[in-house]
């Protein structure tokens, strides 16, 4: 069976024997940026498109069915059209930080892109501290928002870029706390270690309840850290306009835009890999029979399955829910999920201890 | 303990009143035929427009283009923008008498509001609304509309 | 306006809100003082879109004038076009025809449910859940349907005329409107999960933007944001007219006075509307729908005042005549204007999410302000 991995390995070894050792790699890193950067158009197009028809069924409306195949070439013309636009700088924004802050969000995205297992065996980086590093790496873009806001002078910028400092930096803890409870499960904090560990269940099925909580946490947490509503205070439309990105236009809009939704793939296909068990197959007990038919569906398809649905509930709690307001939206992390993660961790913990999990 | 039950029974109730709302956003998601836009340009064919709604002014003509407008201006003053500008020019009569007739019905359709004001004023019925609503024209002088049309004359009888 | 940002204190940021702002429903500048988050002051700023309406009526006809309060609180127009229309008659002396009186009564339900429906919406849009607006105008429009097929018009409808309505009821009317209570009762359920239950709404709404009775009073609040503070404000019930007085309704009222009760009062506004609608839909009496008039209409000498109960409140005109065919003087009351002038003493101390819930709850619109 073809297999993304194995064509992967066979272009490897072609390159070793073709070129020496220095070029391959050089050879290699090129090839990988170019994927990388093309599977984030490709993302930016899909997830957008995505998001519209969803909110527009959701809406009673049919949503953009005009330009291409049942309007699914609309985001492409959407694309094109913010890139032939204006990059207009303000004249009061400093201009030097302005400009770096979309690029400074959209570097630390991809970034995070490196160590996620993709497929079976296929991964840009295989990374032994692999939840570790996601952890920190994602803190940077908090940094990139708070530029692009301080830079724009605009008041509507600042007061986002401060909402959503003080947001990101307190929904990490819980963020972090709930992988923390997968982490000591497996007792590895290696993508890989976690998946293998998940080949005969998922940790969803396989820790009882402690983990489903810190699945919850988790799923509340990251929208919360990627600004998306219902915690979208950074952006808040109907009180700031647009937050930190306001003054923002033509392709360095859409650079804040795309790394939005590269940052919910990120973190669904985090949330994927820790609790719906990355590219491994769905696996019932004894049922060889089932557990063989489920091997056939190919490990990249089960991946983008299992992450486009996580990406499907953030849209859903989107265009569902009301904003909340600051306070509350801090007395939710500090009151609510703080607590019952760090009680969670101790649950988890104790029964990682026992071995009570299956 | 009773701030336990609290807390807990508080996490209960809003974890529901959420999920009960994304229950129905679900339900719409899933169930298309609840969808009420509709595709506009391509289902210009099959709109169907009540007689009442109020979208110009025409004035009517009968087989042999004749109109029942006398220019009496009543529709004029009954204009509260001045949409409605009558020009009058006097027919000789067989019997050679000079009499009032209409010469120009300016609509300035650009100013108009739909009020029906005019069509409730006029004595003989010479105008009345019509359904049309796709106004969007490039020029505005086009907006300016002579309703009588060329040759027509007033139908017999309408005084 | 410089001096008074001049007291502001060091620290202090000063927003422009609007009058190109999303949630302001329309052209309303507010500066905005802030500390950190919390609103220190409100201070509106109006005129962005006033057009004279009232010195524009001066020279406008008894019949003609009317179509233009359409434009004033454009989602209640056939309550404002049934003030004046009640006041020409007042001056004339005219006794309208039974069936009249039931078409304005229904009709005016119409455009009240139409009205908070949007208003309803908005509301939800206004604390950041955009999919409600779209449900709430899935019904809106068979309100629109209804009005188009009756009145020729959806929006502004000019269909007061003084002396009755311009037009008899559609045929289709009465089958219509049937259709669309019954359609709304089995959705207002939905209304209540999506939106009223929601634990993250109640939480933005709740003891948020208090305001007293006394305070409602004394800053001429009328309507839902006076009834929400416990103030009995109900023109309907105050001062009936066309035949409020005959039928069997109850003057929805809250104590809380908070953006929640307002809400509250809405919704049972709506209800209370659908139940009038049912007294009424199966017993139009049969007449005409329009009294003999002239065609030249002349107030006689002296001032004429009639008032209604818009979807936004207490909606009155003042007509001074000289005798002649034009009015020498008019003046609107619009509850908006009013409702407004509350909005600085409620959002102090708020935070700015809270400033934007309490205008959707104060429900502005802002042509009315203006006029």
């Amino acid at each position: 069976m073809l297999s993304i991995a194995e064509i992967a390995n066979s272009l490897q070894q072609w390159l070793m024997a073709t070129f020496s050792p220095g070029w391959a790699t050089l050879i290699e890193f090129v090839l990988v940026g170019t994927l990388v950067l093309s599977f984030f158009a490709f993302l930016g197009l899909v997830l957008v498109f995505m998001e519209r028809k969803v909110s527009a069924y959701m809406q009673l409306r049919v949503g953009p069915n005009r330009v291409g195949f049942r309007g699914t070439a609309q985001t492409l013309a959407d694309t094109i059209k913010l890139v032939v636009k204006e990059g207009l700088t303000p004249d009061g924004a400093d201009k030097f930080l302005f400009n770096f802050a979309p690029f400074l969000v959209l570097i630390t995205s991809m970034l995070l892109m490196a160590p996620i297992a993709f497929a079976k065996d296929f991964q840009i980086w295989d990374i032994n501290i692999g939840v570790l590093y996601i952890s920190a790496v994602s803190s940077i873009s908090v940094i990139g928002v708070l530029m692009a806001g301080w830079s724009s002078n605009n008041k509507y910028s600042l007061l986002g870029a401060m909402r959503s400092g003080a947001q990101i930096v307190s929904y990490e803890l819980s963020a972090g706390l709930a992988i923390m409870s997968v982490v000591i499960l497996v007792g590895s904090l290696s993508l890989n270690d976690i998946i293998a560990s998940q080949q005969n269940g998922w940790w969803i099925f396989k820790g009882h309840i402690p983990v489903i909580i810190s699945f919850v946490i988790y799923i509340i947490a990251v929208t919360a850290e990627t600004n998306r509503a219902p915690f979208d205070l950074a952006e808040a439309e109907s009180e700031l306009t647009a937050g930190f990105h306001t003054e923002y236009s033509g392709m360095k809009f859409a650079l804040f835009f795309l790394a939005e939704y590269v940052n919910i793939f990120i973190v669904c296909a985090i949330g994927a890999t820790l609790f719906l068990g990355g590219w491994m197959p769905l696996h019932i007990g004894s049922w060889e029979g089932f557990n063989h038919i489920m091997d056939f569906i190919p490990s990249s398809v089960w991946f983008m399955g299992k992450t486009f649905f996580l990406i499907f509930v953030i849209m859903w709690f989107r265009w569902t829910f009301p904003r909340l307001r600051i306070d509350q939206l801090l007395n939710l992390e500090w009151k609510y999920l703080l607590p019952i993660s760090l009680f969670n961790l101790l649950l988890v913990t104790f029964i990682a201890l026992m071995g009570w999990h299956f | 303990m009773s701030f336990l039950t609290n807390y807990f029974s508080t996490i209960y109730t809003s974890v529901r009143s959420l999920l009960k709302g994304m229950w129905k956003t679900g339900y719409y998601f899933t169930h298309h035929k609840e969808i009420i836009t509709q595709n506009y340009p391509e289902n210009r064919d099959s709109l169907n427009l009540p007689e009442r709604f109020r979208g110009e002014v025409v004035m009517t003509h009968n087989e042999e283009n004749e109109h029942r407008c006398t220019g009496c201006t009543a529709c004029e003053l009954a204009c509260p923008n001045g949409t409605i500008k009558i020009v009058t020019k006097f027919d000789i009569t067989p019997e050679g008498k000079k009499k009032k007739a209409l010469d120009t019905f300016v609509y300035h359709l650009e100013l108009c509001t739909m009020c029906n004001l005019c069509v409730e004023a006029c004595p003989t019925g010479a105008i009345k609304m019509d359904q049309a609503f796709e106004h969007s024209v490039y020029d505005r002088r086009l907006l300016t509309k002579k309703l009588n049309r060329p040759d027509s004359k007033l139908m017999e009888g309408v005084e | 306006m410089l001096e008074e940002i001049g007291t502001t204190e060091q620290g202090d940021l000063v927003i422009n809100v609007g009058p190109q702002h999303p949630s302001t429903h329309g052209v309303l500048h507010l500066v905005i003082t802030l500390n950190g988050e919390t609103i220190k002051k409100v201070e509106p700023h109006l005129g962005y879109i006033h057009r004279s309406i009232e010195k524009m009526c001066e020279s406008l006809t008894y019949r003609q004038f009317i179509y233009s309060t359409s434009r004033m609180d454009y989602l209640s127009a056939h309550m404002n076009n049934h003030a004046c229309a009640m006041a020409v008659e007042q001056g004339l002396g005219l006794e309208i025809p039974a069936r009249a009186r039931v078409i304005r009564i229904l009709m005016s339900e119409l455009t009240r449910l139409a009205s908070h429906q949007l208003w309803w919406g908005a509301m939800a849009m206004d604390v950041g859940a955009i999919t409600p607006f779209f449900h709430a105008f899935r019904e809106r429009e068979m309100i629109n349907d209804i009005m188009e097929e009756t009145c020729g018009a959806r929006l502004t409808m000019n269909y007061m005329v003084p002396g009755g309505v311009m037009f008899d009821l559609h045929p289709n009317f009465q089958v219509k409107t049937k259709d669309f209570v019954r359609f709304f009762r089995s959705k207002f359920d939905e209304y209540d999960e999506l939106v009223t239950n929601n634990i993250i709404f109640q939480e933005r709404m709740k003891n948020v933007g208090r305001i007293s009775a006394e305070d409602a009073v004394s800053f001429g609040c009328s309507g839902p944001v006076a009834r929400a503070s416990g103030v009995s404000s109900d023109i309907r019930k105050l001062a009936p007219y066309e035949g409020y007085d005959q039928l069997n309704f109850t003057e929805a009222l809250e104590t809380a006075g908070d953006n929640y009760a307002r809400y509250l009062v809405r919704m049972q506004e709506m209800r209370t509307s659908l139940s009038i609608i049912d007294q009424l839909i199966d017993n139009i009496p049969e007449g005409d729908f329009q009294a003999k008039t002239k065609a030249v209409l002349k107030l006689p000498k002296g001032e004429y005042y009639s008032r209604v109960e818009t979807a936004r409140g207490d909606f009155g005109v003042y007509i001074v005549s000289e005798g002649g065919t034009t009015p020498y003087r008019i003046k609107f009351r619009s509850p908006g204007f009013s409702n407004l002038s509350a909005l600085d003493h409620i959002a102090r101390g708020c935070k700015i999410g809270d400033l934007v819930a309490i205008m959707g709850s104060l429900d502005l619109v802002i042509p009315d302000i203006d006029r």
